[in-house]
């Protein structure tokens, strides 16, 4: 049985109109299937519905809009289908259809009141939620980044649910918004792991990956991980173990704020199971990773999840001054924030001239414009290496931010020998 | 068999069931374009949902099944109505919009594993809207 208040109350009644009625019935729903006994509010929501995958998607937008609905708190708008400063990259006639549909939603979702970001990294916005806030996400890395490095709470809520959220302000106290939920139950020792390989930003990328294929649905605690760990590799952390699992939430310990000893991560409890990260786990799962290969290199895509301004000071000093190979296409993917940031550094002019391409509110895996390229695509992010070869149908190459570089400028698939050797894995890397 | 489902989404309907031997994303393991299953990891791939009354564990927990389900009733291509062993809220919504939109009603159930455990690929099934289900092979 879910209690409701009495604003709850009016909003089914109909009193507030008609999308905050049906918003309502669907948590009262949501509340139901996750054994929630009520609700609690929410202090800001990232919503994914504003994503274009079919005409209902459309129609369900118009019907919030025509009853007059509106966000009832503040709301950021996750990727849209198409890049609407870029218009070329997916232009109307490639499919009029899908392309007028995925702009009318992105027209719909600002006229409801949202903070139109269009980005997956949201955490990389002004807004941010602090430790123990209630708050509604959509986006796995998100969700994951939320969760984890800010101590915020929010479940996974899918299509229609995210809206009718935020709409409603509400969300049931069950899942990760409640203590319980929130408890680590899966311990990951990273063990006889070299200092100088967790340095890498590959290391956290694979290391995700790990975690996400052995979490089935519990939350996982990670534990032996330097005393050093940017947000960047925090953010290829979530979005890996988002990407080959479930993950929403995961604790490392004395680093996440709800795991600042091994008991408080396990609020108390014990694991109850224990894997061991050795090098040749890791090893291992980077094979996830990469196809076949080739020499030839058709493409490099870096920012997925969204670029940040740390990562492109790393990327333009890596550039340093050189141009990429005619032959290849660089894309980097990013929120229309964080491409301000960068023009406001001058680091716009020097990407301009190196002939990178700047791609805003969408990832490069739902644009054609890696459709039809002929040979590998190299990328820094696992979700992308993991995704692409069964959405694409295309040939990827895992690898270091200096290795998409230094392959993008000679045009050809190029490897740090250094960087994947058995002396700095620790592991047979044959 | 008959028994009284948890109904998550009204609705009424008579047709042949399809039992899923795993859970499946209606995002990415579906196309709604022509209600068949896509994923090449399932054991149903190249099964067509059209019109079915699919019986199944829950979806994969992906963000986008609402959306493509929604997007497959709409279009006339989807389940004729869906009978789960858990309360998966991504599907209950995806029908959810759709009944609202549309006022097209395909019943989604719950049943307990053993009354789910009853049912067979091929056995007809009815579902009432108040959720009364039964079967006959």
């Amino acid at each position: 049985m879910v209690t409701l208040s009495q604003d709850d109350e009016r909003r089914l009644a109909g009193a507030d109109g008609k999308p905050s009625q049906f918003a309502m019935e669907v948590m009262v729903r949501v509340a139901e299937a996750s054994g929630a006994s009520g609700f609690t509010d929410a202090s800001m929501a990232h919503i994914g519905s504003c994503f274009y995958t079919g005409q209902v998607g459309v129609d369900f937008a118009e019907f919030l809009l025509a009853g007059g609905g509106h966000v009832a708190v503040p709301t950021m708008t996750n990727v849209s289908l198409i890049d609407a400063l870029h218009p070329e990259l997916r232009p109307e006639r490639s499919d009029p259809e899908v392309v007028r549909g995925a702009m009318r939603l992105m027209e719909i979702y600002e006229a409801l009141g949202c903070d139109v970001v269009w980005t997956c990294a949201p955490y990389q916005q002004n807004i941010r939620p602090g430790l123990g806030d209630q708050i509604v996400a959509s986006e796995s890395n998100a969700v994951a980044f939320y969760n984890s490095v800010c101590g915020a709470r929010t479940n996974k809520y899918g299509d229609f649910v995210d809206i009718c959220a935020a709409i409603t302000g509400r969300v049931p106290t069950s899942g990760l918004h409640t203590d319980e939920g929130r408890r680590g139950r899966v311990l990951f020792r990273i063990s006889n792991v070299s200092p100088d390989l967790m340095k890498e930003d590959v290391f956290h990328q694979v290391l995700g990956i790990v975690i996400g294929r052995g979490s089935g649905k519990c939350v996982p605690v990670i534990e032996g991980l330097p005393d050093v760990i940017t947000e960047d590799q925090f953010k290829a952390i979530g979005s890996s173990a988002a990407t080959a699992g479930s993950v929403a939430l995961f604790h490392v310990v004395g680093h996440t704020p709800e795991a600042a000893t091994l008991d408080e991560a396990f609020r108390g409890g014990s694991a109850e199971t224990t894997v061991e990260v050795t090098p040749d786990v890791l090893f291992d799962a980077c094979s996830l990773l990469n196809g076949t290969c080739t020499q030839r290199l058709g493409a490099v895509c870096l920012g997925t999840p969204h670029f940040s301004v740390a990562e492109f000071a790393q990327l333009v000093a890596l550039i340093d001054g050189r141009r990429v190979h005619p032959d290849v296409n660089m894309f980097v993917s990013t929120s229309r924030h964080v491409a301000s940031q960068v023009e406001r550094e001058g680091w716009q002019s020097v990407l301009d001239e190196s002939g990178v391409q700047i791609v805003l509110d969408t990832c490069t895996y739902y644009t054609p414009i890696v459709d039809g390229i002929s040979g590998t695509v190299m990328t820094n992010s696992a979700k992308w290496a993991y995704y692409a070869p069964g959405m694409l149908g295309l040939d990827v190459a895992f690898a270091s931010m200096r290795e998409c570089v230094d392959s993008a400028v000679r045009g050809e698939v190029t490897r740090d020998p250094q960087l994947w050797s058995g002396d700095l894995w620790g592991a047979n890397t044959r | 068999m008959r028994a009284q489902a948890t109904v998550l989404n009204p609705g009424s309907v008579e047709a042949e069931a399809i039992v899923l031997d795993e859970e499946l994303s209606f995002w990415g393991g579906f196309d709604p374009a022509t209600g068949t299953i896509l994923d090449i990891s399932h054991p149903q791939r190249g099964a067509s949902l059209s019109g079915k009354v699919v019986v199944m564990p829950a979806s994969r927990g992906s963000a986008g099944t609402p959306g493509a389900l929604g997007e497959s009733l709409r279009i006339g291509t989807g389940p004729a109505g869906i009978v789960l062993l858990e309360r998966d809220i991504n599907i209950a919504v995806g029908a959810m919009v759709v009944a609202s939109l549309y006022d097209s009603h395909c019943p989604v159930v719950v049943v307990n594993e053993g009354d789910y455990n009853t049912i067979d690929a091929g056995d007809q099934v009815i579902i009432s809207a108040d959720g009364v289900i039964s079967t006959t092979s």
